[in-house]
């Protein structure tokens, strides 16, 4: 497979995880302005700021308001992490590795693009985002399904789905990292309402509200949720998820091409830590040094990958 | 019943007699059109053009940056074709074929057709797309032009005219493909009660032609890609379509490079070698040490790869000087010349202006001939007598004066015509047919093509990047 075709394929999945990703993170800002009384535009503070566009937002505008920070987020071109920029890039990169991909990868992708480009033309008024947000999160859903569905398993699914997780443990990292406050044993109020809100944003960022109360009990406790989003191996948005899931798509590779790269040994001591270390312990020691860490090694990891197998564009 | 309505006067429809009775390839689907409701024939229409959407089916029109990806207008009333008139046009074809690859070879090698003079010397040795580099060179197979898209057109019952070769790379397979396949999608049930010839099998036996090319120094299974000039190329989506359905990569040149004598790209393993290069990219680009320097589509060194024996071209650079217009007007000759034979198929009469009482007979007769640049393609650059106005009659007949060596003339023929959709119903619109030819230690003609029809009433336009549509084209099994 061409160097080119492989990179591409990477990024063609890393944009459509960020897009998913960022309907999610709308979709939590906009729970979170509904449930607190006092209207507050620092909600959508934090959700830039999980998007790690804050400062982005700001060359563009010059104030901070609700209805420019979903535009950004959602619509905005300024924003190369807006959805709709990245559904772009990743059908730009999808329309490259045409070849590689099923024809109803392709085609799922392609009217992802259409249905989206059509539906964001106009900036969203915000009786129509719940159904922007869902039908985002639908056509995403639709394009895993069809690449799940169809796709052989072999070097192209393995390129795709490290590329998927990768963009994945880097957004639960930083959605995670830009709320660590909230999260601390000194600083928490257990029990106020305030803390509950920004909890279940949280949650509700990775789409892991419901399945919180499944795993632990009823009560969102700071320590509890940190657990599910690193180390949880079933929770399929947590750090540890995604490290086995790019470790196994890395021995796959490896044992195609019968050689291994820096990336290999990368990316099993990544997962070794997540598995041995308790949540407590990561708390203890400092999780904000420990997320900013571990963006840092993940963004290595990847590029490693791209030295490894000669990715270019 | 169907009703025959704005017909061009004297234009031959193929559809539809005179009389309002079916012609006998359309009986069977006519009786189906009669039993359709219009209503969900235009919904059927609309579904079309959602599938051709989402499938990507898309082309760029140059110079259009708001507009980057356009949809081919397709219609879906089917162009057929009976069993018979196939055999007579397949024929003809391979004639034809096989003399270009003779042609070429000759004016490659020892030039016998100029010496015998039947060509003129300064036709083939001053022409651009003549490569001197080719000289002395013979592709593996001695095949020049592996793949072919022969323009025929119509313009009575037995009367078939071909129009032009198109020799060099040939596009719009990827519409015969696809315009299949939505049909199949939408109207299963006439492909139940026609008996149409399969075109499906079109990249399959590209592949097998393609790989049966390799070149002498290729050991094992040989390796074929297909090199496109980008994404952002008008017919990108064709070339990716292409590769994908062969199973091969697409590459560009910048993936690209010669290492050991071998032509490799760039995997995730490292550099890997191409035996089959099915290039979509211009001769002048395919390498910047031989050709245009300043090519960033190409390969430099590749050339030296070609004339070592270590990859296979398709086409072979050089092939284009027999999509010449001015070359194409000696086709009867070269026919006759290299299979001993008159031509099956008919030229369309060709005027040379170069020749002094040629001139003054186009320029006579400037309102009823079509005038194209002799080295033109894709409807530009050229005069359509009948319908232009004076003034650019009067602006034409100056460039016509100034290089008349740059002109060629014809009548302008009184295309076919096929109904197309409308929203009274149907409406007849002039058609040509490509069809599409394979050449190995074989000749094999995909028993279709891609019929390309004029939207407009009355225009003889039909080109794509001129609001030309497509229609699906069936050859019956009879």
């Amino acid at each position: 497979m061409l160097g080119r075709t492989a990179n591409g394929l990477y990024w063609m999945f890393r944009y459509i995880e960020r897009a998913e990703n960022g309907a999610r993170l709308i979709d939590a800002g906009l729970r979170m302005s509904l449930t607190r009384s006092e209207a507050t535009e620092d909600d959508w503070d934090g959700v830039l700021q999980s998007a790690g566009v804050r400062e982005l937002y700001d060359e563009v505008h010059d104030a901070l308001t609700s209805s420019d920070a979903i535009d950004f987020l959602l619509r905005d071109h300024a924003n190369p992490s807006s959805v709709m920029s990245c559904i772009e890039a990743g059908r730009h990169n999808a329309r490259m590795v045409r070849t590689a991909l099923t024809r109803e990868t392709w085609e799922a992708t392609n009217e992802c693009w259409i249905e989206m480009k059509a539906m964001l033309a106009k900036k969203a008024r915000p009786a129509d985002l719940p159904e922007i947000i869902d039908t985002i999160k639908r056509r995403a859903g639709l394009i895993r399904g069809a690449f799940h569905g169809t796709m052989l398993r072999n070097e192209i699914f393995n390129f795709s789905r490290i590329g998927t997780f990768i963009e994945r443990a880097d957004n639960t990292a930083r959605i995670l990292d830009v709320k660590y406050y909230v999260l601390l044993p000194a600083v928490a109020a257990v029990g106020s309402s305030m803390d509950n809100v920004q909890w279940e944003s949280i949650l509700r960022s990775v789409s892991a509200h419901r399945a919180y109360g499944w795993v632990y009990d009823a009560e969102l406790r700071p320590a509890n949720i940190a657990d599910f989003l690193i180390s949880n191996g079933r929770m399929p948005r947590s750090l540890a998820y995604c490290y086995e899931k790019i470790v196994s798509n890395l021995g796959y590779l490896a044992r195609e091409y019968g050689a291994t790269h820096a990336a290999h040994g990368t990316a099993e001591q990544t997962l070794a830590a997540l598995r041995s270390r308790s949540i407590n312990d990561i708390m203890d020691q400092g999780l904000h040094e420990y997320l900013e860490e571990f963006i840092s090694d993940n963004n290595r990891l990847g590029q490693e990958i791209s030295d490894g197998y000669r990715f270019y564009h | 019943m169907v009703k025959n309505k704005g017909t061009t006067p004297l234009a031959f429809d193929e559809m539809m007699n005179a009389d309002s009775s079916p012609r006998q390839p359309y009986s069977t689907y006519n009786e189906w059109y009669a039993s359709q409701d219009r209503n969900r024939l235009i919904a059927k229409s609309r579904e079309a053009e959602n599938i051709f959407r989402k499938t990507g089916i898309t082309f760029a029109v140059y110079g259009h940056a708001d507009s980057s990806e356009k949809l081919i207008p397709f219609d879906l009333i089917p162009r057929i074709i009976s069993g018979r008139e196939w055999r007579k046009l397949a024929q003809g074809i391979e004639q034809r074929v096989i003399a270009l690859n003779a042609f070429l070879d000759d004016i490659y090698h020892k030039q016998e057709i100029v010496r015998a003079g039947r060509i003129p010397r300064e036709l083939i040795e001053k022409n651009d797309a003549f490569l001197p580099q080719m000289i002395g060179l013979r592709p593996p197979g001695g095949v020049y032009t592996h793949i072919v898209g022969t323009d025929i057109v119509r313009t009575g019952e037995d009367q078939f005219y071909v129009l032009e070769d198109n020799a060099r790379t040939p596009s719009g397979v990827s519409y015969m493909l696809e315009n299949r396949e939505t049909m199949m999608q939408m109207f299963p049930e006439l492909f139940h009660q026609n008996r149409v010839r399969p075109v499906e099998n079109y990249p399959y036996l590209l592949r097998q032609s393609l790989a049966s090319l390799a070149p002498p120094g290729c050991s094992g299974k040989p390796r074929v890609a297909v090199l496109t000039p980008g994404i952002y190329n008008s017919a990108f989506y064709e070339h990716a379509f292409l590769a994908d359905m062969m199973g091969v990569e697409l590459v560009e040149g910048s993936d690209l490079r010669v290492i050991d004598g071998k032509v490799k790209m760039r995997t995730t393993r490292g550099y890997e070698a191409i035996d089959v290069l099915y290039r979509r990219v211009d001769d002048d680009f395919l390498d910047p040490l031989t050709f245009r320097p300043d090519s960033a589509l190409g390969i430099p060194g590749i050339m030296d790869v070609y004339r070592a024996g270590n990859i296979t071209i398709a086409n072979a650079p050089g092939t284009g000087i027999s999509d010449d217009k001015a070359i194409y007007s000696y086709m009867p000759e070269i026919v006759e010349f290299y299979t001993g034979r008159k031509p099956l198929l008919e030229n369309v009469p060709t005027w040379r202006c170069s020749e002094p009482q040629s001139l003054t007979y186009v320029l006579e007769h400037i309102e009823e001939l079509v005038i194209k640049e002799v080295h033109g393609s894709g409807g530009y650059g050229m005069l359509v007598g009948p319908t232009a106005t004076r003034r650019e009659r009067a602006i034409f007949a100056e460039k016509l004066k100034a290089r008349p060596g740059n002109y060629i003339a014809q009548p302008t023929l009184s295309l076919s015509t096929v109904p197309i959709l409308v929203n009274k119903g149907i409406a007849p619109r002039h058609v040509d047919l490509r069809p599409y030819v394979l050449v190995s230690d074989k000749v094999q003609i995909i028993p279709g093509g891609l019929t390309r029809v004029a939207l407009k009433a009355g225009s003889l336009v039909v080109n794509s990047s001129q609001g030309g549509g497509t229609k699906d084209t069936w050859v019956l099994e009879d």
